[in-house]
């Protein structure tokens, strides 16, 4: 005879009360993100090896780069991760109508972050299109511009290297953001429909996981890329 | 044991009908079973890529096949096996059955995760397929650069995608195995009353929540520098091949113990139920689980000690390399232990049991050799590391997964397969792999390289009886398919705990309800408590 | 049952803690590039580094509760980074080394 189990709304029939859930749910989403630290990680080592084979093209490429924009949209991306925080402390307290406002200034916030990443990235793939000569092009390849960097020779080849772990790093941590903002989008409309209680609110918080894990991965790519050798 | 065993009326597989029924289920059990339809669709599959691989080899000319189709062959061969068979093949088959079982859950902690990880990798099975079917791959399992990056016109950029996509479906097993086994353990049932199986599943699922993402980021690597130029593995562009080794191994060679741990855990389930008695050192064997996990990351550069890696960390990797071999011999010496002074009987898993023992001791012990420095400059890329290695999947692993098929086919079907017909299968497996393999630590030895379509003609005896084994060892495999399938049917009705053995799982009925357990089961007895059973249940079944 | 808290309601962080955290972050990014500007030889790296640690280690305490969730989820999280930090460093070591002599003194 099968034992009767309160049914609490969310509560999932394996689980055998909402506490065991929600410590399921975040280990789970931890057990994610370790390996997001070992996917994003593995970009990271790429980067290692070659910078410390090619400092000086490297050193090259990053004073190319705004490091103001890359400032600005640091301080940006940290404060998204602050309204997310206050997303999930309002779910904490059952406040309806501040998780859906958190939300969206997140959404906003991301939205500032990738504006600027598309204005980054205009700059240096435009010159790349079409017919006539390339300059100003940093796209590796055929026609990336090495003179825009004042640089010939090995050293423009390296700092190749350098432009397509840039594109590479910056470009996936994007991608984890221009999925995310979806998802945050969701959560908005399911707070505004009255989902989530102080009760249960385990998707706000897994979610807020993920966002701030992406802001982790900014706060170490900003220096990384952005700061090379600029003393 | 004079009445005839009674099927439950109602259990998990006749719970509900129709194909929605299965391709939407959350019942770890039935997804267990979609596993075991497409890893052993997989299986022979990597399997008749084999046999033309042998049948090529037959004459040194090795000219049945071309010279690049013959990679391509391998390259599948090699793809599917890992990939989609040896990887998966315990841990989503055995695993996703009996986990909840043993540790008297209802179901895993994320049911839906676990129907998700399936369909990922059919998905991803469908993709790589797709490749090795539309121009085919030839750049080996292994896809190393500069070859894959800048020189193959193969669909090298499609397979990518479909491993890519199909490491995610491990990653969530693993994680699924994870957070199950911390939080959803029955009442009293403390770490150290877990049956090792389970343990060996946590180690197996650390292993896939670390390491499978570094390949997938790699094989993105790969596909962005054959799409987009790159060049992180390009000399021309400043990049290093070795680079890309350095991150392909860093996943596969933990790989290859996902593919050996849950085959321990197996091993220390059929070892202690078919000796009767308590495992040994049950706790040297769970911790060296552990052990083993964590080490496997510390010595991924015995794959390329002929690459122009630097001689000193050759070295550490080594050193290392004879470290991590040491867990997997505590293990042997336990189960060994175990056997001592046990009632010791015969039956089918048993036997695969004792298979393993042998030939996985054997293959071990070579990859000592390959740890050394001197001894691997010799035979690196000939056939003793291919013999080495198929000593540790096939003698091992498939070994175990076998045995476990079989001790557990009543727990998951309800019927008993025939006994006979499955122990000679055991011996035909055995007798056809020794053929098969053996002869290949000789000719590797004397210098026959892998992957090379052609070869000496003074090998060609050498490799005929190998293929010859291939042969009987392939005769061997599909017996058991028949006579499995005919049992599901046919057999003789199990009762709930026909061995008997110790365990959760055998607590309740053959096949189990969808829920597992009429009531959860509170745990009290200490694990592999084999005397308390023979006293309860009487007489030792023969 | 796995030991849980019985408690229904878990530790809510005050609000002053996340926009202290908030400061401290932004603070840590002014230093970010202060730091840059300045050149500390070999301590270059690791200062960048060690600032950029610092941040994330506040997000993940703070931000991501791992202050206030069980043990199990910062041991979790150090094997991430421990691994990571062994990939980096393992592959290093080989680039590093293979410049050196092999035969002594040569």
């Amino acid at each position: 005879m099968p034992e009767a189990h309160a049914h609490a709304g969310p509560l999932r029939h394996h689980f055998a009360d909402l506490d065991q859930q929600q410590e399921s749910s975040a280990l789970g989403m931890w057990l994610f993100l370790v390996t997001e630290i070992l996917f994003f990680g593995g970009l990271f080592t790429v980067y290692t090896i070659y910078r410390h084979l090619y400092y000086d093209a490297f050193s090259a490429g990053s004073h190319h780069l705004s490091w103001k924009l890359g400032f600005a949209n640091t301080l940006v991306l940290i404060g998204s991760s602050l309204t997310m925080a206050m997303a999930v402390h309002s779910a904490a307290l059952g406040q309806k109508g501040r998780i859906v406002l958190f939300l969206l200034l997140t959404i906003l916030l991301g939205g500032a972050f990738l504006g600027v990443k598309y204005v980054e990235y205009s700059e240096k793939i435009l010159p790349c299109l079409g017919d006539g000569p390339h300059a100003g092009c940093l796209v590796p390849g055929a026609r990336f511009d090495a003179s825009a960097l004042h640089l010939e020779g090995k050293e423009a080849r390296e700092v190749q290297l350098y432009f397509s772990l840039y594109f590479g790093m910056t470009g996936i941590h994007a991608l984890h953001m221009i999925i995310g903002i979806p998802i945050l989008a969701l959560l908005a409309w399911l707070a505004h429909r009255g989902r989530y209680s102080a009760l249960w609110h385990t998707p706000v918080e897994m979610v807020g996981l993920y966002w701030h894990f992406v802001d982790i991965v900014w706060i170490f790519l900003f220096p990384l890329l952005y700061l090379i050798g600029h003393h | 044991m004079s009445t005839a065993p009674v099927p439950p009326k109602v259990h998990y597989l006749n719970a509900d009908y129709g194909w929605r029924s299965w391709l939407l289920t959350t019942d770890h059990k039935r997804i267990a079973l979609l596993y075991l339809v497409s890893v052993t669709a997989m299986f022979f599959l990597g399997g008749a890529y084999a046999v033309l691989i042998r049948l090529n080899l037959l004459e040194p000319t090795g000219s049945l096949v071309s010279a690049e189709t013959y990679n391509k062959l391998f390259t599948a061969h090699g793809v599917i096996m890992v990939f989609f068979f040896l990887i998966p093949a315990i841990p989503a088959t055995l695993g996703n059955f009996l986990i909840p079982l043993m540790i008297g859950a209802k179901d895993l902690a994320f049911p839906r995760i676990n129907l998700l990880s399936w369909y990922i990798y059919v998905v991803g099975a469908v993709i790589t397929l797709q490749a090795l079917v539309n121009g085919g791959l030839d750049t080996g399992w292994t896809f190393y650069t500069p070859y894959s990056t800048a020189f193959a016109n193969t669909a090298v950029v499609t397979a990518g995608v479909g491993i890519f996509v199909t490491g995610f479906s491990s990653i969530l097993t693993g994680l699924n195995f994870i957070v199950t086994i911390h939080k959803m353990r029955a009442p009293g049932l403390t770490w150290f009353r877990l049956p090792l199986f389970v343990w060996a599943h946590y180690a197996t699922a650390v292993i896939q929540i670390l390491g499978t993402p570094v390949i997938a980021v790699t094989v993105l690597l790969v596909a962005a520098e054959r799409a987009f130029h790159f060049g992180f593995f390009d000399p021309a562009r400043g990049g290093d091949p070795i680079l890309f080794q350095h991150l392909f191994w860093f996943y596969s060679h933990p790989a290859v113990y996902i593919m050996i741990l849950p085959a321990m855990g197996v091993m220390s389930e059929l070892v202690t139920a078919f000796s009767r008695k308590k495992v040994f050192g049950y706790r040297f064997i769970a911790m060296s689980s552990l052990a083993i996990a964590g080490l496997s990351f510390l010595v991924w550069a015995h794959h390329m000690f002929v690459t122009g890696l630097s001689v000193y960390a050759a070295m550490v990797f080594s050193a290392l390399s004879f470290t991590v071999g040491i867990p997997s011999a505590i293990k042997v010496f336990n189960w060994t232990a175990t056997l001592y002074r046990g009632s010791v009987s015969w039956q089918t898993p048993m036997l695969y049991a004792f298979g393993f023992i042998g030939l996985f001791t054997f293959g071990g012990l070579t990859g000592l050799f390959l740890a050394t420095l001197g001894v691997d400059v010799h035979v690196t890329d000939t056939y003793f590391i291919v013999a080495h290695f198929h000593y540790i999947m096939v003698g091992g692993t498939i070994m175990a997964y076998l045995g476990g098929l079989h001790f557990w086919w009543p727990k998951i079907t309800g019927r008993l397969y025939p006994e006979w017909w499955a122990r000679v299968s055991a011996v035909i497996i055995f007798v056809g792999f020794n053929l098969t393999f053996f002869p290949q630590f000789i000719v590797g030895y004397l210098g026959m390289p892998r992957r090379y379509h052609a070869y000496p003609p003074e090998f060609q005896v050498l490799n005929v009886m190998s293929t010859a084994g291939a042969s009987i060892l392939g005769i061997g495999y599909l017996i058991p398919m028949v006579y499995l399938a005919w049992s599901m049917r046919y057999g003789k009705v199990a009762s709930a705990n026909p061995w008997p053995a110790t365990g959760l799982e055998w607590q309740t009925t053959s096949p189990p309800p969808t829920l597992n357990f009429d009531k959860t089961p509170a745990v009290a007895d200490e694990v592999y408590d084999y005397p308390k059973l023979i006293e309860s249940k009487g007489a030792v079944l023969a | 049952m796995s030991e849980h808290d019985s408690q229904h309601r878990r530790h809510v962080v005050p609000v002053p803690v996340y926009l202290a955290v908030f400061a401290a972050l932004c603070v840590g990014t002014v230093l970010t590039v202060t730091a840059a500007g300045h050149d500390f030889g070999a301590l270059n790296t690791p200062i960048a580094l060690g600032i950029a640690a610092t941040k994330a280690i506040l997000v993940i305490l703070y931000f991501m509760h791992v202050r206030y969730s069980p043990r199990l989820v910062t041991l979790m999280v150090s094997a991430g980074f421990a691994f990571l930090a062994l990939l980096i460093l393992f592959i290093m070591s080989d680039y590093v080394s293979r410049p050196w002599p092999i035969v002594p003194g040569s």
